[in-house]
């Protein structure tokens, strides 16, 4: 067909409503004005019903007093504060209650999407159990368990379940010590910031002089293998006291535990580094071992829970042996302890030498509430607690799907180059599949922040609850008010995309 | 297996380095048998390479060729027999399970390459981090083999940036900046075109040439006849025949040879 | 002839592995005492099933007080999941408060929507186009009508009145069906050339996406009424169905989108050749091959919604969870300690079974698919 028009000169002329261009314009106005149209029959509406209800509209009512309690603040708050506080007030908690969960849901996320991969069937199997369970449930129920089967069924406050370190649960949530730092933390408070920056730049310069000469430097090599020492004695130490002076009480246990500790630090720097290492995971994989089994298996004689304790620490002493015995000389290894007792010791040096303290103000029970601590009402832990737990699962499938998407040659690759399981993982595997990874994880975050809102269902009072439940039926303002509500949340949506985007363009490989 | 080629290079081959070893054994593979399930992919396998030998096994797909030589660097692992690698009996213990693969270096039929890195980086990586060699000197060595496979231009582009051919040629550089002892061909040229066929045959003969022990698994009949010493034939998971390369294709002897010759040669 | 010329005399037979790679045992070795660390998490994983799973089955079945049990029995101290409550209050958490007389109304749907789905769901069964029609334009309206009444003599039943399992069903079910067209047209809307429409899209699919559906349920429940004509009432279910197909629609888009970009140029560039409208292109072409990419997301999109159900609550609707909380707040008679966590835990295992079977679903008809791809 096309053939035979190809000999004509002109083209034939378009009639006026075939002509594609002036068939969009037509389409576009057709639909410009029945939306327009639409809206004004909205507004109309709207005015109307407004008017017969007698109500106003602005956003004057913002400057105006709430009158209401918020039951949990971060900022202060009280019934004279404005609307706008309030709006913070929601934001705060939203924000608040999104971060803490973002921060669970990535470490128990990461936790099981690794372990479903696991070669170990139980481990996987367990895995695979809780994603299947916990994501085929609604969010709404999970925080409807959590909060009205599980905390508000807890015991009443005078018969508080007593945590450890002098926390207490309750049906009005969980009172934990509150910190109170005097004037002199603050001190202990920058040397924690400067010793994570020393310890920052003492690593990235070893790692640089690594690569640049192929051996770690001489100057780091002798300081590591001192803090290992000291590291070793302070571990070993604790957790000998620990055995010595409550799993099997015996007298002046402190001086044994010193010697013995000191004895496994010294061991640790000779060729004998390997036996220390192993006595010390094994003190402290019993230690760990026979708490976490003595607190599940209450019912158990101790006896039993001890020695089944000391079976896994046993072995893993054995791991721990056979991997130091097998370890590359001391100027080819990262110096993780010297590191480490930077980041511990500075702050602790200088906590002791400016003599600056740190108290705990601890709840207490008085006669019908808890007095002092600081208290976590059981809103706040119910969401925290249920994002967590829902998100994690979402999370853990989309850490799975990004390491199966990194591709099995390259696993086969980097093993017939010779690198070891850890260089493999943190060079080749980990970089691969972190790209695939972050962009379903930020939006796994930002659904966390959404749905957030699902507080309100309980009481929380986040973003929706303040500023469209309770600011709505006290102000009447219900348009303005959700169209804050939706600018707010539109506004976390698009800062994240814009991370995101950002992101993708800066990792994106590289092709033809 | 209309795809197999005879591609032939077309100049002379200076064989003053190609010599075999009479007395030093690089691997010994000995009455080895391997399962996948209840799969007997591999079946009495008996193979002794002498250093300096060039040796092209081939077969029919799934006869277990592939299969043989990633268990020579315990990509995966063999049930029954032994296989002993520059002396090195592998077994499930990871420190000799390392040791092999430092002087073994393989070569996949998909390249592999690590398409985060630079070619420069996929280079230096293993060195740096496997020998702790320092950077500079691993760099250096890494632009000489990349100069050695022709690309030393492409040094600071990605593998997703460079083509088939030139990728294979960098995932042989790669293997060789480790400097190993035997290098294993997983169908090299399997995946590639035409055209870029050659150039990394090429890089596969100058390797030859200059006395490395090879084991290649591939349908490049034209490399075997030109390069091998030994041309090994499998089927049904088992060594059928071997031979020269001359015998093996002028006078096979194993009625499946026959039938596989007949199908890949016109 | 030389000394490396070897010919195989006889072939070896195949023959099955040893025991030691592939019994009882060496699977055990494999899979759970690899390496001396995957014993030690072997150890743990048993340690935790030992702690974990006697309490759970004590409190499930073996002390959980049964069907005809009595709220007494419930309330000793050591008894576990008071099943005897959900038995009792089962009407209500699947029909709410719909008349006791009128249940084989609901029934009748109940039974009538299962015939049409489940030979639909099996690849086997013929007639799937009359099915299909059936299922998605005839029953929707013998389902009104006969849930609904007000006609041949059926007594009316006002919305208000429906409520559990029913309104979850329905609610999934409209909200799944409906959004699917929609999405498409916001999805076809966003690659449009037209700007005007294209900006249309982009900012509802957008917005909608950047809120949480609390807000669109709730814009729903109080602005629908706003924006009607002074005097017109908007039923409350009929809120929920517009706010959670909105919502659904959008998502839907941004899924169907992904399929019109994973389909090649070449294609659009085909039809084009071929003379087809643009409508015709989309319907016989395009879509056909996206649609076969989006199932997975579709179904997932699916599942999500039939869990967003329970939001419903926003705008007043008793759907299973809201009227489960309804009774364990309110069934005084059934008070005892076990009764709200016996009510979520039956609830939650109706979400589980028709979320966990409708995601068994998709990976089955995935391979399915898949199959079809390869042949």
């Amino acid at each position: 067909m096309t053939t035979r028009e190809m000999g004509h000169d002109a083209a034939p002329r378009v009639s006026f409503f075939n002509d594609p261009v002036i068939r969009g314009i037509i389409y576009q106005v057709v639909v410009a004005v029945i939306l327009i149209g639409f809206i004004f029959w909205i507004v109309g509406n709207t005015a109307a019903n407004l008017a017969a209800q007698n109500k106003t509209n602005g956003f004057d009512f913002l400057w105006k007093t709430a009158g209401f309690d918020i039951s949990f603040a971060l900022l202060p708050w009280s019934r004279a504060s404005y609307y706008w506080e309030a709006l913070l007030v929601g934001i705060t908690n939203t924000l608040l209650v999104a971060f803490i969960g973002i921060v669970f849901a990535t470490m128990l996320g990461f936790t099981i999407g690794v372990a479903r991969l696991s070669s170990n069937f139980i481990v996987a199997r367990l895995a695979a159990v809780y994603i299947e369970t916990i994501r085929n449930i609604p969010l709404l129920l999970q925080l409807f368990f959590w909060y009205f089967a599980v905390l508000k069924t807890m015991p009443a406050v005078r018969q508080s379940i007593a945590l450890p370190f002098d926390s207490f649960i309750n049906q009005r949530g969980i009172m934990v010590p509150r910190p109170t730092p005097d004037q002199e933390f603050g001190w202990v408070m920058v040397a924690i910031v400067v010793a994570l920056i020393v310890a920052g730049v003492i690593g990235g310069w070893a790692a640089r002089i690594r690569t640049r000469t192929g051996r770690y430097p001489v100057q780091i090599v002798w300081p590591g293998k001192l803090a290992d020492a000291v590291v070793t004695f302070l571990v070993a130490f604790v957790a000998l006291v620990v055995l010595l002076g409550v799993v099997f009480p015996i007298a002046s246990f402190v001086p044994v535990s010193a010697i013995v500790a000191a004895a496994v630090a010294l061991g640790s720097l000779t060729r004998y580094a390997a036996i220390a290492k192993a006595a010390l995971t094994f003190f402290v994989a019993f230690v760990l071992c026979n708490a976490l089994l003595g607190f599940m298996f209450s019912w158990v004689p101790s006896l039993m829970v001890s020695l089944i304790s000391a079976l896994i620490a046993l072995v893993l002493g054995q791991v721990v042996y056979s991997n130091t015995a097998n370890r590359p000389p001391s100027d080819a290894r990262f110096p993780l302890a010297l590191l480490v007792l930077i980041i511990v010791g500075v702050p602790a040096l200088v906590y002791w030498l400016t003599g600056a303290t740190l108290a705990f103000e601890v709840p207490v029970l008085e006669r019908f509430n808890f007095k002092g601590g600081l208290q976590l009402p059981p809103e706040f832990v119910a969401l925290a607690f249920g994002l967590t737990i829902y998100t994690a699962s979402f999370i853990a499938e989309t850490v799975r799907a990004g390491i199966q998407a990194v591709n099995r040659g390259q696993t086969e690759a980097a093993q017939s180059l010779g690198l070891k399981d850890g260089d493999r993982l943190r060079l080749v595997i980990v970089p691969q599949a972190m790209r695939v990874i972050i962009p379903p994880l930020t939006s796994q975050y930002l659904n966390l922040t959404k749905n957030s809102s699902l507080g309100a269902a309980i009481g929380y009072p986040e973003l929706f609850n303040v500023f469209g439940g309770t600011s709505i039926s006290q102000s009447g303002r219900a348009i303005e008010c959700m169209a804050i509500i939706m600018v707010v949340y539109l506004t976390f949506s698009l800062i994240t995309s814009a991370i995101m985007n950002w992101y993708n363009a800066r990792v994106r490989l590289v092709e033809r | 297996m209309s795809q197999v080629s005879e591609t032939i290079v077309e100049r002379e081959i200076d064989t003053s380095h190609m010599q075999v070893s009479k007395t030093e054994v690089a691997i010994d593979v000995i009455n080895m048998h391997k399962w996948y399930g209840d799969f007997h992919v591999l079946r009495d396998i008996n193979l002794r390479v002498m250093k300096g030998e060039r040796i092209v096994i081939a077969g029919p797909s799934g006869s277990g060729k592939s299969t043989l030589i990633r268990c020579i660097n315990r990509l995966e692992e063999h049930q029954e027999g032994q296989i002993i690698v520059n002396g090195t009996e592998l077994t499930a213990d990871l420190k000799r399970i390392d040791e092999v693969r430092r002087e073994v270096g393989m070569v996949f039929q998909h390249f592999n390459l690590f398409p985060h890195l630079t070619i420069l980086q996929n280079l230096t990586l293993a060195p740096i981090w496997v020998r702790g060699i320092p950077k500079a000197e691993a760099e250096a060595t890494a632009m000489h083999y990349l100069e050695r496979v022709k690309i030393p231009e492409q040094a600071n582009k990605f593998p997703g940036q460079l083509s088939g051919g030139q990728q294979q040629r960098v995932a042989i550089a790669r293997s060789l900046c480790m400097q190993p002892r035997i290098m294993l061909f997983d169908e090299p040229t399997s995946a590639l075109d035409p055209e870029m066929v050659k150039e990394v045959l090429e890089v596969m003969i100058s390797l030859a040439e200059e006395g490395m022990t090879m084991i290649c698994v591939t349908h490049e009949m034209g490399f075997a006849r030109q390069v091998a010493n030994r041309v090994i034939f499998m089927d049904q998971g088992q060594i059928i025949e071997q031979n020269e390369p001359e015998e093996f294709f002028s006078n096979p002897q194993h009625e499946r040879t026959k039938l596989f010759l007949s199908q890949i040669l016109h | 002839m030389t000394d490396i010329t070897y010919v195989r005399p006889s072939l070896v037979e195949a023959r099955p592995a040893p025991r030691s790679t592939t019994g009882v045992l060496a699977w055990l070795q494999k899979n759970l005492f690899a390496t001396p660390t995957d014993a030690v998490l072997t150890l743990f994983g048993a340690l935790f099933l030992l702690w974990a799973v006697p309490p759970l089955v004590n409190f499930v079945f073996i002390n959980a007080v049964g069907i005809n049990g009595t709220v007494e029995e419930c309330r000793v101290e050591t008894a576990g999941a008071c099943w005897a409550y959900v038995w009792s209050e089962m009407e209500f958490f699947i029909y709410g408060f719909y008349d006791m007389s009128e249940l084989w109304r609901p029934n009748i749907v109940f039974a009538l929507g299962a015939a049409l789905l489940i030979p639909l769901l099996i690849p086997k069964v013929p007639f799937k186009r009359t099915n299909a029609l059936l299922l998605l334009i005839v029953f929707p309206v013998i389902s009104y009508y006969l849930l609904a009444g007000g006609v041949f003599g059926l007594k009316p039943m006002p919305t208000e009145k429906w409520g559990g399992l029913l309104v979850t069903l329905i609610i999934s079910a409209v909200g799944i069906i409906v959004s699917f067209p929609l999405g498409i047209i916001l999805a076809l809307g966003r690659q449009s050339k037209m700007p005007v429409i294209k900006m249309l899209c982009i900012g509802f699919i957008e917005l909608v996406r950047a809120v949480p559906l609390i807000t669109i349920l709730f814009m729903a429940s109080i602005m629908l009424p706003l924006f009607m004509p002074q005097g017109t009432t908007v039923d409350k279910l009929l809120r929920a169905l517009v706010g959670v197909t909105l919502f659904s629609a959008a998502y839907v888009a941004e899924i169907v989108r992904g399929g019109l970009q994973a389909i090649p140029r070449g294609q659009y560039e085909a039809a084009a050749s071929l003379g087809l409208s643009y409508w015709k292109q989309m319907y016989f072409i395009i879509l056909p091959q996206a649609l076969k990419h989006v199932i997975p997301g579709i179904v997932n999109n699916a599942i999500a919604l039939f869990k967003d159900t329970s939001l419903v609550y926003i705008v007043g609707m008793k759907d299973l969870l809201e009227a489960v909380k309804t009774k364990n707040d309110t069934a005084l008679e059934w008070q005892s300690g076990n009764t709200a966590t016996t009510g979520y835990l039956f609830a939650a295992a109706v979400f589980w079974m028709f979320c966990f079977s409708m995601s068994r679903y998709s990976m089955f008809m995935e391979r399915r698919l898949n199959t079809g791809y390869k042949r």
